[in-house]
């Protein structure tokens, strides 16, 4: 029972989630990503370092090291709702592949306890670190945001090549059932086109059934401010549901996929 | 094949034209009832009560106005206006007097009065002086009992200034014999009364009035038949005509004897409740298990091929449409308490047989759909889960109450049951429970259950112990040591539970004044015939007829003395932050936020009260002065900043509604401090008080009286709602705060608990949103949580419908045991629900 007192940062427990994942879900947030996306809703998930930020004019401390028996505390006292709804706990980050040791003692935990996983994760870490926690996966949610790497670098700050190679050997994996998320940005990937190119994608990928459009929202943009940091896209306005609605026709038409939008 | 047909039936056109019908005007005051009343009670004063209470029904019944209103299915109407209202004098009158200029303009549930009904009113009025079930009750208070009323330690005012209602009836019973088939049962008990028998002079007297009120009512319905005949003969429309000769077919059939059809069926039940509540004031005056007592009816007709399943939706629409025209002109402060021109007619779906088998049928689902076709406050429509409900009855109900209309509520047979067998019901009768009014669990057609006895308020007690036993400059109060001197938190705790014991004892004594009150002058033999066993005692339930009876008050406030009583055990005694004499002068000065006009009020009237003893004389306008003053007073910046240190220290204690095991545990306790002592006590029918922990919207109204908490709550703001955590406190959404709820004990606050969520449409949206919804109601209720009501509305459509009332006239919310026009509500309580937080999003 070792992987109970491994450590990790953290930055929020949310309960009672109902849109990542099935049923009525635990969100555990790891601290940290290597990913920069310009949208990001959670910019202080992003740095490791524990960091201030200021939240309705008072400052919050963003970050904490706990114990997966600590975190496990918090999960268990949903579990009649996870029993009657098939939920579980879900990983969210930052990217939890960077707290691997961490990330998969937690998967571990909740499934040698007989609860539902589940992972948002952009896939961006070596096979070799995915391949450790797949095992106690059940549900890998992973976020494709471009087939075009130029343009995913420009606008996450890296290429796209590992995710693709990685979502490849996920959906080979037996036992963990993958599903597709795409934030769809605006003035980034919210063309026909570009949707299209990804649903194909994920068409291409063995056992994958299910592809979420998840609209950008600006519900993040005070974060920055309250980090001291410049919001890059102050402009756009998220998706209008008819658009919306046109990109699911689109991957639809498109693909045998279930599309979703929202989570 | 499905054990029941669950397909959505559309509704006709009819409905949205009688709803249309029922809104268009703002509800009216008449005078009918209160002139016949006293006419017939001025020309039967040689008569035993009993006698004079079923004369007066049948002169009122004979006499009273009638009208089918347009489109109608289903005769019956208390009033000619629609929505209008009658009044009740016997009980009480001169509050209404008083507001006759201002009824029309108030902001929670304005009627229109005539200059005319005031005129006629105050002609009836005159008669009641000292005649009423009010003035007797007042008579027969203890001394110290008016104190603590008068100092808002608890408010009896339902039934100290109305009739009771709060109850079931058999109606499965008329619908099968009809009142001549009752009539008959009690001419057989009257052939066998006894001379000789001890009470026989009581016994004949009331089966007696029985049967003049049993043949009123069915010449009432004769006159409806008349009248529709009448009014089908002038009749150009040939639909309509034939639709008026069935509705006098149907009336001249039912309720005088057992129905033939289910349409009769709809028919006599609505008179049934129609009347009960023309005998008597009272509201919650509840259907109950109407897919049950209505399902043989509809079953027969249906495989008889006499029914189609669109006719038998359509006049479920048309009774849930009337359920809305009954209405009830309540004095400002208690039309603030239950805001909303609310009846609570309960009418509960689902649930099982006295055997333990599920009875889900049809019905429960056509129930469903009606109140979505209506969306109308009417029917407080429940559901009751059990662990074999059907999955597709939950769905279906999910499905209604994402439309945030605040309907169904939801209960839990896997707590309730028990609960009312450990009250001394048979495992029969309580499997067959329905809900009264609000939350309260009881067998139809057997119980007089006195549910909602009065409010008290559990945070008024801890002010007492603050200030040994004084309020307002008078010692209303035992004394329990100067707070100063205590030592330990087990003093303090102790101190607040002689407080609350001594004060629960006068709460018994108001309600059970009021009880006798009601038996003395307000029997009640028309409602008294549908409840077992009245006929066999001879008595009416005011008298102790019915098999079950209790008495049932409920206690609020439960998480503000939890987390109050926990900050000051953590604060003072704990961690010695804060001693509590600085506690209570932080809670004297509201935590150094200024008094508003009532605190400066108070303690204006407190110092005139000691200068007058000394003998110095203070005039209004010196009054006013002082008033002023004391509110323009600005604290020492040091002062007040201590004052706020506290209560930013008090703001990082745990709170209630967290999941936190230490708090849930204590807030478990603290309600014990109400639940527990209650069950000592007797009321004069024979049975036993039991507590309820919900409050109506009484939260924010008597949250008005209470002076600053030691949870950081700012004096004369709402208190919680029900058993729900404070408003804001709950901070790791819905799923903590129902285990936090789910760790109080349901089972012994037997007369019910209210847990209010309210969640943002986007948490429901979706098939799976319906399935994650009904997964979080049975996780609570595997926790043993007893009851779940849940507003579905985001912040901006309230604030809009606050700006905007004219656009949101049917906009309906869940406001505690009930759902509500929400622009019919006081903006105090606007505000309550928008601050509520917004669950799961």
């Amino acid at each position: 029972m070792d992987y109970l007192q491994t450590k990790g940062r953290i930055f929020d427990i949310q309960r009672y989630s109902i849109h990542d994942g099935t049923g009525i879900r635990t969100i555990c947030f790891l601290k940290g990503c290597v990913l920069r996306c310009k949208w990001c809703c959670n910019p202080e998930s992003q740095e490791y370092a524990v960091q201030e930020m200021t939240v309705r004019g008072k400052k919050k401390i963003i970050g904490r090291d706990v114990t997966v028996a600590e975190v496990m505390e918090t999960v268990e006292k949903d579990r009649p709702y996870y029993n009657r709804s098939g939920g579980g706990l879900t990983l969210s980050g930052g990217e939890s592949l960077c707290q691997p040791d961490f990330a998969r003692d937690l998967l571990h935990a909740a499934k040698s306890a007989g609860i539902n996983t589940a992972m948002e994760s952009m896939g961006c870490a070596g096979w070799e670190t995915v391949e450790r926690l797949l095992p106690y996966l059940d549900h890998y949610l992973l976020d494709i945001k471009h087939m075009d790497s130029a343009k995913h670098k420009e606008f996450t700050g890296k290429g796209n090549e590992l995710m693709l190679e990685n979502a490849k050997k996920i959906a080979a994996f037996r036992g963990v059932r993958l599903s597709i998320r795409v934030p769809v940005i605006p003035t980034f990937n919210d063309t026909p086109e570009e949707i299209r190119a990804i649903a194909a994608f994920a068409q291409r990928l063995p056992g994958v059934e299910d592809i979420y459009l998840l609209p950008y929202h600006r519900l993040g943009q005070d974060k920055y401010e309250g980090l001291g940091r410049k919001y890059e896209l102050p402009d756009i306005l998220p998706p209008e549901p008819a658009h919306m609605e046109l990109l699911k026709g689109v991957v639809e038409s498109n693909t045998s996929l279930r599309c979703q939008i929202g989570g | 094949m499905a054990k029941y047909y669950t397909q959505e039936i559309p509704k006709t056109e009819r409905i949205p034209k009688l709803v249309a019908h029922l809104y268009a005007k703002m509800p009216e005051i008449e005078s009918a009832r209160a002139r016949l009343i006293t006419e017939s009670y001025q020309a039967t004063e040689d008569k035993p009560i009993i006698m004079r209470r079923a004369l007066a029904f049948e002169h009122i019944l004979d006499n009273i106005p009638i009208i089918i209103r347009e489109n109608e299915l289903i005769a019956g109407s208390t009033t000619i206006a629609p929505r209008g209202c009658q009044t009740y004098p016997e009980f009480s009158y001169k509050w209404l007097e008083a507001e006759f200029e201002t009824v029309a303009t108030r902001k929670a549930d304005p009627f229109y009065i005539a200059e005319q009904t005031k005129r006629e009113l105050l002609e009836a009025d005159a008669y009641w002086e000292g005649k009423t079930t009010s003035e007797l009750a007042t008579s027969l208070m203890a001394p110290e009992t008016l104190k603590a009323m008068e100092h808002n330690i608890f408010t009896p005012g339902n039934y100290f200034y109305n009739g009771v209602g709060h109850v079931t009836v058999q109606y499965d019973r008329v619908l099968a014999v009809g009142f001549q088939g009752i009539i008959e049962d009690v001419e057989k008990e009257l052939a066998g009364c006894n001379p000789g028998a001890a009470d026989y002079c009581t016994k004949v007297p009331f089966l007696q009035a029985v049967i003049i009120s049993c043949r009123a009512v069915i010449r009432y319905a004769q006159r409806y038949a008349d009248l529709a005949q009448k009014e089908a003969e002038n009749c150009s429309d040939a639909a309509r005509k034939q639709e008026l000769l069935q509705i006098a077919a149907n009336c001249r059939n039912v309720p005088a004897r057992g129905a033939e059809s289910f349409y009769e069926a709809c028919q006599s039940f609505w008179f049934v409740q129609q009347l009960l509540q023309l005998e008597s004031s009272g509201h919650s005056i509840s259907p109950g298990r109407f897919d049950q007592y209505m399902y043989p009816y509809y079953k027969k007709d249906l495989d008889g091929g006499k029914l189609t399943r669109e006719f038998a939706q359509e006049l479920l629409d048309c009774i849930w449409v009337k359920l809305n025209d009954l209405n009830k002109c309540r004095d400002a402060a208690s039309a603030e308490g239950f805001a909303g021109y609310s009846l609570f007619q309960n009418l509960i779906v689902g649930g099982q047989d006295k055997e333990g088998n599920d009875v889900t049928n049809d019905l429960s689902f056509m129930c469903i759909s009606a109140s979505k076709h209506v969306f109308l406050p009417q029917p407080s429509l429940s559901i009751r889960v059990w662990n074999k409900t059907p999955h597709d009855l939950m769905i279906k109900a999910a499905d209604l109450t994402r439309t945030g209309i605040g309907l169904p509520a939801y209960y839990n047979d896997e707590v309730i049951i028990p609960s009312l067998q450990s009250r001394g019901l048979t495992l029969e009768d309580a499997r067959e429970y329905n809900i009264i009014g609000c939350v309260e669990p009881q067998k139809a057609g057997k119980t007089e259950g006195w549910h909602d006895a009065a409010f008290y308020n559990m945070c008024r007690p801890l002010e007492l112990v603050f200030s040994n036993g004084w309020d307002k400059g008078e010692k209303i109060s035992i004394e329990t040591g100067r707070v100063e001197d205590m030592a330990t938190f087990e003093e303090f705790y102790d101190a607040y539970k002689k407080q609350m014991d001594y004060n629960i004892s006068l709460l018994v004594n108001a309600d059970n004044a009021i009880d006798v009150a009601h038996a003395v002058r307000c029997p009640l033999p028309f409602l008294s015939c549908m409840v077992d066993d009245c006929i066999k005692r001879g008595k009416t339930v005011q008298e102790g007829g019915a098999i079950y009876n209790f008495t049932g008050p409920q206690g609020f406030g439960i998480a503000n003395m939890a987390d109050s009583l926990y900050a000051v055990k953590k604060l003072v005694f704990d961690e010695k932050k804060v001693t509590l004499a600085e506690y209570k002068r932080a809670l004297a000065m509201n935590y150094g936020q200024g008094f508003d006009a009532v605190s400066a009020g108070e303690i204006v009237a407190q110092i005139a009260g000691e200068m007058a003893r000394n003998g110095m004389t203070v005039d209004e306008g010196q009054i006013a002065a002082m008033i002023q003053t004391v509110m323009e007073t600005e604290l020492p910046a040091e002062e007040k900043k201590k004052y706020e240190d506290l209560r930013a220290m008090i703001d990082e204690v745990p709170k209630f509604g967290n999941d936190v095991e230490e708090v849930d545990m204590f807030a478990r306790d603290v309600a014990y401090t109400y639940t527990k002592p209650l069950l000592n006590y007797r009321n004069p029918r024979g049975g036993q008080f039991q507590a309820g922990l919900y409050p109506v919207s009484a939260n924010v109204p008597l949250g008005a009286q209470t002076g600053a908490t030691p949870d950081g709550r700012l004096a004369h703001t709402p208190v919680a709602d029900g058993v729900s955590p404070s408003a804001g406190k709950d901070v790791f959404g819905p799923t903590a705060a129902a285990n936090s709820v789910s760790k109080l004990d349901h089972g012994i606050a037997s007369n019910g608990t209210l847990f209010n969520q309210k969640f943002h449409p986007t948490a429901l949206s979706g098939e799976k949103g319906l399935e994650n919804f009904v997964a979080l109601i049975r996780s609570y209720f595997d926790q043993k949580g007893s009851h779940m009501q849940f507003n579905v509305v985001d912040r901006e459509t309230l604030l809009d419908a606050q700006a905007h009332p004219d656009k949101y006239a049917h906009l309906v919310v869940r406001v505690a045991g009930y759902s509500a026009l929400f622009t019919t509500l006081s903006k105090s309580l606007q505000d309550d629900i928008i601050r509520r937080t917004e669950q799961g999003f």
